[in-house]
This record gives structure tokens, sequence and C-alpha cells, in this order.
């Protein structure tokens, strides 16, 4: 293979501030889709195991809807033709006046796909939970919310922190689909120095290792939650 | 104090209970007994509603468990319920499984409810206990620990439902010990359990249930003296023989 390896266009200025500004981007996007999709997964989630069949079923209907179309499928669904749906004054102001339109498409896009793997965690979380501890906190007299308030949820969200480390990865990564609406985030930033130098391997690289950099903090900030919130003597191992 | 009047029971098409009738007054204590599966914790859910029941109506202190406009939550915090797998909440140290229900409940102020559940964690003898988390307890701490969470709401009745039944042997006399003294104490109690010593010891009255109906509902010395049914004779020759 004749290819001219050149490291030193990553560091020069212009192709750096591309890079860098791509990782704002990205990180952007991930952590506010992650916080909508914290959010409103939780309250699915929770939905999906209320005695309340209605709540019930239209928290699980939201989870089949945007679990089970592919979220490049929803991306441009967002960005293309719900605009198209709403009222025409509302569509007109997404279309000309909303600001960084491609970025809160992409939040919105990531927020409620993910919202729909973080409710299936957060559901599975709380049905493991032996149902005599529900009992025990009925039998002392405590409502419904209160039950889930003090017991369900601080014990099925200990319990989960390993797979919604997953999912907290999985949201960076899947944030790289927002260069497909026009988001320069950081893979659109690679591919756009690709295009400028012809340093392809380079740019690409760079990128990769940016986002193995992002992933391997993440895990180990969830490492940390996870001692940090463990039951003495209840799940995992001792630390 | 608890009145169960007809009541029956389906899962499905299997029945459970079948029309059981029994009382329980102010300061009595009922052991129910029987073969597994006989419907003994089923009745026993029953009375604070954790169970629904199809036909037939449970009364608690004048209020009735079955019925659709009862404040169910606030009756059953009136009632202490003792598991057989214990079942404290494994998050919360000791002193925490004692004073949650008393705050966020029966809005007990924090100082009340620590020294509450100081003086009943005291009196199950684990004041040194007290900072750790159930899972560090041994079983028969931790039951004892379920004991007092009961305890602490005060209850007008305590229901047990097997509270031994998961416990190592040598652990199983510190919780009957505890609940001996309840009883002495005049605290009315309904207990499923296969304790016969403690039936003999501390029952006013033994009720005796086989494939989901009540077979024997009488004092314990007739009881254990000359049981009437061929069934009772049976299951106590079985558990007492040996």
């Amino acid at each position: 293979m004749n290819y001219n390896w050149n490291w030193g266009i990553l560091f020069e200025e212009q192709y750096f501030n591309w890079l860098l500004s791509g990782l704002g981007w990205t990180v952007s996007v991930a952590l506010s889709a992650w916080v909508m999709a914290f959010t409103l997964g939780s309250l699915v989630g929770v939905g999906r195991t209320v005695p309340n069949r209605l709540v019930r079923t239209l928290c699980t209907a939201y989870v089949e809807l945007f679990r089970n179309i592919p979220l490049l499928v929803q991306m441009f669904i967002w960005y293309f033709a719900v605009p198209e749906l709403v009222p025409d004054d509302m569509g007109r102001w997404m279309k000309r006046d909303m600001p960084n339109p491609e970025f809160v498409t992409a939040v919105i896009a990531l927020g409620f796909y993910t919202a729909s793997r973080v409710a299936e965690q957060v559901r599975a979380g709380i049905e493991t939970v032996p149902a005599g501890l529900n009992a025990a906190a009925k039998s002392q007299g405590l409502s419904l919310g209160q039950t889930y308030r003090y017991i369900l949820l601080p014990i099925s969200f200990r319990l989960i922190v390993p797979p919604m480390t997953s999912e907290f990865l999985t949201i960076f990564k899947n944030s790289s689909l927002a260069l497909t609406i026009g988001l320069l985030e950081l893979t659109a930033q690679s591919q756009q120095i690709a295009e400028y130098t012809f340093q392809g391997f380079e740019a690409f690289t760079a990128a990769t290792v940016i986002y193995v950099c992002i992933a391997l903090l993440a895990t180990i900030l969830m490492q940390l939650l996870e001692r940090h919130t463990r039951i003495p003597g209840y799940v995992g191992k001792e630390a | 104090m608890i009145e169960i009047k007809n009541i029956s029971k389906w899962y499905g098409a299997f029945q459970v209970l079948d029309n059981c009738s029994s009382s329980v007054s102010k300061g009595e204590v009922v052991v129910v007994c029987g073969p597994s599966g006989s419907g003994k914790s089923t009745l026993i859910k029953c009375v604070n509603g954790l169970e629904p029941v199809n036909q037939g109506n449970i009364t608690v202190d004048g209020q009735e468990v079955t019925a659709k406009n009862t404040n169910l939550t606030k009756l059953r915090s009136r009632i202490g319920m003792v598991f057989q797998h214990f079942e404290l909440y494994p998050h919360m140290s000791v002193l925490e499984n004692l004073c949650l229900a008393q705050e966020k409940v029966l809005k007990r102020s924090r100082e009340e409810a620590v020294s509450r559940a100081e003086a009943l964690i005291e009196r199950v003898g684990l004041s040194e206990h007290i900072g750790k988390f159930p899972s560090q307890l041994s079983g028969g701490q931790q039951q004892r620990v379920a004991i007092a969470r009961s305890l602490a709401m005060d209850p007008i009745a305590m229901l047990f439902d097997e509270p031994t039944s998961a416990l190592d042997p040598e652990m199983i006399n510190e919780v009957l010990d505890v609940m001996v003294e309840l009883a002495k104490e005049g605290m009315t109690m309904m207990v499923v359990t296969h304790e016969m010593g403690f039936a003999k010891k501390v029952a006013d009255r033994v009720v005796f249930m086989d494939e989901g109906r009540i077979v024997e509902d009488r004092p314990t010395d007739d009881f254990f003296g000359n049981p009437e049914s061929e069934r009772a004779r049976d299951f106590l020759s079985k558990i007492l023989n040996h």
C-alpha cells in the first residue's frame, strides 16, 4: 500500500479545532439525550410495572414503538417528516427559526429512542426486586407511591447500574448517526478532515481513539457509582 | 378483633379457600396449622388484604377488609405482619427499617421514630446491630428485626406467616421466645406455624386446615388431646412422633 502517513495533520490548528468542535457536539448531544432518556425512560419503565392496566399498556406501546424502529429512520422522521406533520406555523418555525435544528433534532431522536431501552432496564430492575418486599411495604401501610419511592426504586436502580452503563456508552456511539442530518459531531468532522486532506486513516484513527477514551472514562465513572451505591452484602462482589 | 366469615378464593379454576370462617378475639392467640398447600398462608394474607377474596367477608376491628370503600392502606398500617422470608428492606440499616413506615405512614417525627426503634431493637436483644444491614445478620436476627419493625407501628394485632420455617433449627427458639413474650403481654396474634410446641405453650385456639377448608377450630388442649378428624390425627401423628 502506497500511503503517505502524516499524523502531524491532526495537530494543525484548523483540523485540531474541527476535532475539538466535533467532540464538543458529540458530548453535548449524548449528555442531553441521556438526561432526556433517563428521565423519560424511568417514568415509562415504572409505568410498565404499576397495577393500572391503561398506564401499563401505554408504556408498553411506547417501548415497542421506539425500540423497534431503526434509530436512523427515527432520526430522518424527526428531521424531515415531523415538521411537515405538525401545524403549519410550528412546522415553519421548526424549519426556519428553531436554533440549532440539527442538534435539537438529534437530541430528541436519540432521547426518545434510548428512553425505550432505559425503560426496559428499569422495568427489569423493578421486577427483580423480590415480590415479598412489596408485600412487606404494603403490610406496613405504605402507599403505592411510597413503596416505589422508598423500596422498589432505590433497590432496582442499584441493580441496573451495569446494564445502564452499556446504554450510557451506546448513546455516545449512536450520536454519530446525527451526521446524517448534518450535525458536525465527531464522526462528521473526521470525515471532513479526510476529505480536505486525504489523510483518512489519521482522521478516523483520531475519532476512534477519542470515542474509546470517552467510553473508558464513562465506564470508570459508572464503576465508581456502582461501588458507592452498593448495598452491603446484597448484590455484586465485595469491593 | 378479627372476624372471618365464609370466605372462598380461587386461583383460576383451583379453589384455595373453601368457605372458611373463624375469628380471633382481642388478646387471643390463634395458631393456624395444616399440611402444606392447605391454604393457611393464603388465609392469613386475606386478613390484611394482601390477597383478595372472591366470596365472604373479613372484618378487623370493625372495619371490613373486603369492602371496596375501606381505606386498606390505613387499615394495614394497624395490623403487623411477619413473613416467612423476613422481607426486611435490604438497602436500609436495621434502624431505618424500623423508622421508615413510622415516619412516612404514621408521620412520627424523626426523634420519636428513632427512640421507638431503639427501644424495640433493645427489646429483641439486637441493640449492638442497629447500624447493620439485614444481609449482615443471621436469619434469626433478621426475623427478630422484622418483628420489631411490625411492633414499631403499634399494631392492634399481629399476623405471622410461618415465621420460623426459613430458619436454621438453632435459631428458631430465639424467634419463638420473642413471640411467646408478645403473646404473654396480651398481643392479639394469628400465627401460621408448624411449631406445635409453641402452639401448646401459648395458643388459645388451634385452627387446622386441609385442602382449603377449616377442618377443626378448637381450644388448644382439646385439639391436641382429642382431635376430632381423622385428617388432624394423621397430621399430628406425623409431626409429633419424632
